[in-house]
């Protein structure tokens, strides 16, 4: 296959937007999915509505409320663009935020399950061993959880090369900087005798989320050969 | 050495209020299971919040309700081995019993190496916990407890999750760890064998509260236990010591107060102290020496205490030159033979299980 250059610059795009943002959201995930699992505060379910809204919504309207919180002149963007310098509106940076966004719900919900499936017994021998809570966390709780984090990153992963709609309204279509595989392909789509563009970066992306998922599974195997829970 | 448990807890029907204290050896928290003999542990363990009273080791506060003070479960030092054996899955067994090491920045005077030997642990180190038996894991377990340098070792009826065989295969290492290991352990069961090897001191437990405490021969001797153990399985400990073999007929002869005893053979050295267990359904009483019978063990014994109530039977308290033993007959027999406390006896004893192979620590001082 041979892709045009501006193709190329998708691709790359693409997959930046979704590896940072499903990096950038992991240590986000485990603190709510913890918080979900574990805790136990008023508000809790408001606070698990509100992060699987973005399933639910229209991706538009998820689009539309990145804007005006995280535009430039948004109570956020104004905030986070003074104290960090970070800007997200119409940049690759807001990109990577709509995917991660997207994303959340679905990598929290499989951290969550794989946290109330930890076996909190293991957590009470290991402070009776003398180790704190924070150690507990990192020695026990986390290695345990690991393969509902990979499958949680994964999900997110493939969430975020897909992801159009919030994308698209929130940062734009800007060849460079914020057009993304699907973003791309919709562009093809609009100009007459384009389709060959289509069909090649919809195979990329098929391409993509398949490779993702079997990595993940091979990884997971590896880790479930390595301990076998009795 | 010791541990001060002092506990009121109230949920639903269930109410606790224990008072007791736990020195060296081991001391076994004994009861019928609902009684709270887990509740206790995972209390001092700081497990498991009480509402109300102390709890202090070595003199220090591990909790006291009326001072607000709750040590968290890792600043507490107290060892637990639980039921399951809770290695943890990803690591392996050397990575589980240096946990404390690593994890829990504890550092026992112990050497890995004693306890692998103490444990028969050296070959599994490699291994991964789901390889191991059920038996071994709950070996690992224990050693990695110890390896956490504790200032007492809590064991939650570490053998009631095991069959028959593997209980049989992980008792010596227990034994070996109460004689050995130095460390005071508080242990809970509701076995009675497994009771009489290992335990030193007991506390015996009947609905969250306790009925009896002390060294375990005068426990066991002194009170009826029937309503913690079972009618089948009560009865007295003793400590004889062995005098004399009869290899013709396969005998190790055991000298009780005045009496002599005979069992089959134990095969150790002269002089050597032991704890028998005799239940109490297994002693008949005589007013007269018997001739021609096929009980070969006889013991005169005095008339502590005689108890009845409206069933059939009566349990007869002896005491054998100032240790007890309890014979359970008839109400009938009782009264046709005319007993009473300070009558002289002989106590015909039908059956003895030899238990461990040493004087319990209070024999020492």
């Amino acid at each position: 296959m041979n892709f045009t250059p501006a193709e190329y610059v998708a691709i790359g795009l693409s997959l930046r937007v979704a590896v940072v943002a499903t990096l950038v959201s992991l240590p986000f995930g485990i603190a709510v999915a913890m918080l979900l699992a574990r805790g136990r505060f008023p508000g809790k379910t408001l606070l698990d509505g509100l992060i699987h809204l973005p399933l639910v919504l229209p991706p538009v309207v998820t689009g539309y409320l990145l804007l005006i919180g995280f535009g430039r002149r948004g109570p956020f963007g104004a905030f986070l663009e003074q104290t960090f310098g970070l800007v997200f509106a119409f940049r690759w940076t807001g990109a990577a935020l709509a995917s991660a966004v997207m994303g959340f719900p679905l990598m929290v919900r499989a951290v969550r399950l794989s946290i109330e499936s930890v076996d909190r017994r293991l957590e009470d021998a290991a402070a009776s061993l003398g180790a704190r809570r924070i150690v507990v966390f990192a020695t026990v709780t986390l290695p345990l959880v690991f393969p509902g984090l990979l499958a949680g990153a994964v999900l997110a992963f493939a969430r975020a090369i897909g992801e159009f709609g919030a994308t698209i309204t929130f940062v734009s279509n800007i060849p460079g900087e914020t057009q993304t595989i699907p973003s791309a392909i919709y562009t093809a789509l609009q100009i007459p005798g384009s389709e060959s563009a289509a069909i090649r970066l919809s195979l990329v992306s098929i391409v993509i989320s398949l490779t993702a998922l079997v990595l993940s599974e091979v990884l997971a195997q590896r880790m479930r050969r390595r301990r076998v829970t009795p | 050495m010791s541990l001060a448990v002092d506990l009121k807890e109230r949920r639903g029907d269930f109410t606790l209020d224990v008072s007791f204290e736990a020195g060296r050896g081991v001391t076994a928290l004994f009861g019928r299971s609902g009684a709270g003999k887990t509740t206790i542990v995972t209390m001092v363990a700081g497990l498991q919040r009480p509402r109300e009273g102390r709890i202090l080791l070595n003199g220090r506060v591990l909790f006291d309700a009326n001072a607000r003070k709750n040590l968290p479960t890792w600043r507490r030092k107290v060892g637990m081995v639980f039921q399951e054996a809770r290695l943890f899955p990803h690591l392996s067994v050397k990575s589980n019993l240096l946990y404390g090491r690593w994890a829990g920045r504890r550092h026992a005077e112990t050497r890995l190496e004693s306890v692998l030997s103490l444990l028969g642990l050296e070959s599994f180190l490699e291994r991964r916990p789901h390889t191991l038996s059920g038996g071994e894991a709950q070996r690992v377990a224990i050693g990695r407890a110890l390896m956490a340098a504790p200032e007492i070792l809590l064991m939650d009826e570490p053998l009631s999750n095991l069959d028959g065989a593997r209980r049989a295969e992980i008792l010596p290492f227990l034994e070996k760890l109460a004689h050995e290991g130095g460390i005071p352990i508080l242990y809970v069961s509701h076995a009675v064998d497994e009771v009489a090897r290992l335990a030193d001191s007991i506390v015996v437990l009947t609905e969250g509260r306790v009925v009896a405490s002390g060294p375990i021969e005068q426990v066991f001797g002194r009170t009826d236990l029937g309503p913690a153990t079972g009618r089948h399985e009560a009865g007295a400990l003793l400590v004889a010591e062995i005098v004399g073999s009869d290899p013709e007929f396969a005998l190790t002869r055991l000298r009780l107060d005045s009496a002599e005893v005979v069992v089959p053979a134990l095969g150790r050295s002269l002089g050597t102290k032991v704890r028998l267990r005799v239940r109490s359904q297994d002693v008949a009483i005589a007013l007269a020496p018997p001739e021609q019978t096929s009980v070969r063990n006889v013991v005169p014994a005095d008339i502590v205490s005689i108890e009845t109530g409206e069933d059939a039977y009566a349990e007869v308290l002896l005491s054998a030159g100032g240790q007890y033993l309890r014979s359970r007959i008839t109400r009938k027999s009782a009264a046709e033979l005319g007993l009473r406390p300070g009558l002289r006896v002989f106590a015909l004893i039908k059956s003895i299980a030899v238990e461990a192979d040493r004087a319990p620590l209070s024999y020492h001082g």
